[in-house]
């Protein structure tokens, strides 16, 4: 009866255009954004945040980024964990560099240089497509990889070849470093994280946005009718990798704390990045969110309830997470390939018609 | 000769045959994309599962030992028997059948019509599900394949070259073995699809869809008689590979190097799978003898990507690929 637009009369564009446009998702939205920032820090613990609000924060930044490439300019990627390795080492080679720098602008520059990198790969998409330009992302993320496993410059010649973060600050709150406190680690996670959700919705509903839709829905269409692909491809290999680099940084300096390029950013993480795209939502900024909730959530479940509960050994339980996630896949793409967010679409749309279906 | 020279040939040669191990895993990609089109990313798991398959049966293992004395708290391992080496062929080959079985009836039948990346992100699916299913059923260990194949160096070449360039070629006996597989496969293959009704029929799918359907083939049958066929192809491989290596599910990320060959080649071509193979088998050995001690080594990990990349910014539909013609 009150989920509905009816009484909220709208008197200019702007209104008319807003994200929200139902009063009720308006305030839910309000709502949520003053208990994550004001009410959460106060009792999160450091389980939680580790366990929980980190990655998932951090991992939402990359799927918003891969949700650009992939979900909103049709461009599938397996090199998002390469691409991570980037932010990652940018960050960690600027922090060690410039330590009166503020961290903020570190992960910012992180994520330009990404960019940059990304726009290379990206480069291939002029000419191949699809399934082909999947593969050819592969070379990224194997060179990458390579590349910060190799090169003792990236991780300054230590011994082991694991970048650890330096102790730094924000405001006067540590932020980065193993003496960081669990509410610190969550606000600047949610900080990045609301700011990225922001520019992502603001970029995919203006222009820039429709043309990224049109070189996904058919690119040659798309060029006919003056969208220039070069422009709309490479504008969304930068921001995705943008985001994506972004995510690298804060996973490594923030979350991890210590990163070594092969396990931290192998190809596994890129298909998790995927798979939280495929799972939320291609081409939806909720999607990204549902999918990486989803997927830092789930492991943790099924790793409380057969390791914790059932006693059963943690091998057989990362087994069983494969063939769920796998088996997830497959069923969503087969029922639901618009993920997590359609489902959520559809119970809002069932929800304004509530109790009168017609 | 020039030692350099000699070495580099014998470099060459280790690389031709380790070309034909992604040229086997190759094949099996082509043969499901020519008939249906779909990109199957999780061919190399198949190879994986395969060769897990083959040794389980033969070493008569109980399929889920891990997973049932967990749940029950048994102490069960195996049967306490060994099956014959061709009997667990077949048994593994069926076993192949069977998944490419499953596959059509719960997965592909369902996403008919759908575009071609979903079915690519099914396949991705698909490659994780495996990746959990085929541990929970054999266990994680390393796996050692033995079907009785010839193994360790080769000593009439050695002696050949010996004799020849006074510098003796190592090559092992196995790779040889490998070989000569891959071309008799291949050789099948082609009049399997030449000569037969049912080839003639995979030949027409792959055609056309709905021409074929019109003039009375069963789709259905032709995907799960292609699916079987890349599963034995997998099979194929999964013994050599697993022969050569053990068996482990790190594998399949190896055999992930079947996809840039694949490009290289032309995703629709069985000759450009082979020669893909090999030259991205011979490029990546040369490169690292060449180049790689300069730049740290282990090259091999991206070379056969980067040169893929590389190659179809000049030409999208690889070396023997049908042209990509596009209309709007």
């Amino acid at each position: 009866m009150f989920y509905r637009e009816a009484g909220d009369f709208k008197t200019s564009y702007r209104e008319d255009n807003q994200t929200f446009p139902i009063r009720l998702d308006r305030a839910g939205y309000w709502i949520a954004l003053i208990v994550a920032f004001l009410v959460i820090p106060f009792f999160v613990n450091d389980y939680w945040v580790n366990a929980v609000f980190a990655p998932f924060f951090i991992y939402a930044i990359a799927a918003l980024g891969l949700n650009i490439l992939t979900g909103y300019a049709g461009q599938v990627s397996l090199g998002t964990g390469g691409f991570m390795a980037v932010g990652a080492y940018s960050v960690y080679k600027l922090m060690v560099a410039f330590p009166d720098v503020s961290i903020v602008f570190h992960v910012l520059i992180a994520g330009g240089i990404t960019a940059v990198v990304g726009v290379a790969f990206g480069l291939p998409s002029m000419r191949i497509k699809g399934f082909y330009l999947a593969v050819a992302t592969l070379a990224a993320q194997f060179f990458l990889v390579w590349l910060f496993n190799k090169v003792a410059w990236f991780y300054n010649y230590s011994a082991s070849g694991q970048i650890n973060a330096p102790e730094r600050t924000v405001l006067g709150v540590i932020v980065t470093g193993p003496n960081t406190e669990a509410w610190a680690k969550y606000l600047i996670s949610l900080v990045f994280l609301v700011a990225a959700a922001w520019f992502a919705r603001n970029l995919t509903r203006g222009m820039t946005g429709r043309k990224w839709m049109g070189i996904r829905d058919m690119d040659i269409a798309a060029e006919i009718i003056g969208v220039n692909p070069l422009m709309a491809k490479m504008s969304a290999f930068a921001v995705s990798s943008f985001l994506v680099g972004v995510s690298g940084a804060l996973f490594f300096a923030v979350y991890l704390g210590a990163a070594e390029a092969g396990e931290s950013f192998g190809i596994t993480k890129s298909f998790l990045i995927l798979f939280m795209v495929i799972i939320g939502g291609l081409g939806s900024i909720f999607g990204s969110f549902a999918g990486a909730a989803f997927m830092v959530l789930m492991p943790v479940l099924l790793k409380n309830v057969l390791v914790g509960v059932l006693g059963w050994p943690t091998a057989l339980a990362a087994e069983l997470e494969f063939i769920i996630v796998g088996a997830l896949i497959v069923i969503f793409l087969i029922l639901e390939p618009h993920g997590l967010a359609q489902l959520w679409r559809l119970t809002k749309e069932k929800l304004r018609l509530w109790p009168f279906p017609h | 000769m020039p030692e350099q020279l000699l070495f580099a040939m014998e470099v060459t040669l280790n690389g031709l045959m380790a070309g034909v191990l992604y040229a086997l895993v190759a094949l099996g990609f082509v043969l499901i994309f020519k008939a249906s089109g779909i990109f199957n990313f999780a061919q190399g798991m198949l190879v994986v599962f395969a060769a897990m398959t083959l040794v389980g049966v033969q070493q008569g293992q109980v399929p889920f030992a891990h997973l049932i004395n967990t749940i029950f708290g048994t102490k069960v391992h195996d049967f306490g028997w060994t099956v014959p080496t061709f009997l667990a062929i077949i048994v593994a080959g069926a076993a192949m059948v069977f998944v490419a079985w499953i596959i059509e009836k719960y997965i592909l039948h369902h996403l008919v019509g759908q575009p071609d990346i979903i079915l690519f992100m099914a396949t991705i699916g698909m490659w994780y599900f495996m990746h959990g299913f085929a541990p929970l059923m054999w266990g994680s260990e390393v796996m050692k394949l033995d079907v009785g194949l010839a193994q360790g160096l080769n000593d009439p070449v050695l002696n050949a070259t010996e004799a020849l360039f006074g510098y003796g070629f190592f090559l092992d006996n196995l790779d040889i073995v490998a070989a000569v597989i891959a071309a008799i496969l291949v050789a099948s293959l082609v009049l399997f699809s030449q000569y037969t009704k049912q080839g003639r029929a995979m030949r027409a799918v792959a055609d056309d869809h709905q021409a074929a359907l019109s003039v009375g083939i069963s789709l259905r049958f032709i995907w799960v008689l292609v699916w079987s066929l890349a599963g034995v192809v997998a099979l194929v491989a999964g013994i050599m590979w697993g022969s050569k290596s053990g068996v482990q599910i790190s594998l399949a990320e190896v055999a992930l190097k079947a996809l840039p060959v694949l490009m290289l080649g032309g995703c629709t071509s069985i000759p450009g799978a082979i020669i893909g193979g090999l030259i991205i088998g011979v490029g990546e050995q040369l490169f690292e003898f060449a180049i790689g001690p300069l730049v740290g080594g282990a090259t091999q990990a991206w070379f056969a990507y980067v040169l893929a990349l590389i190659f179809l910014i000049f030409r999208p539909q690889g070396l023997f690929g049908e042209k990509i013609i596009e209309r709007v």
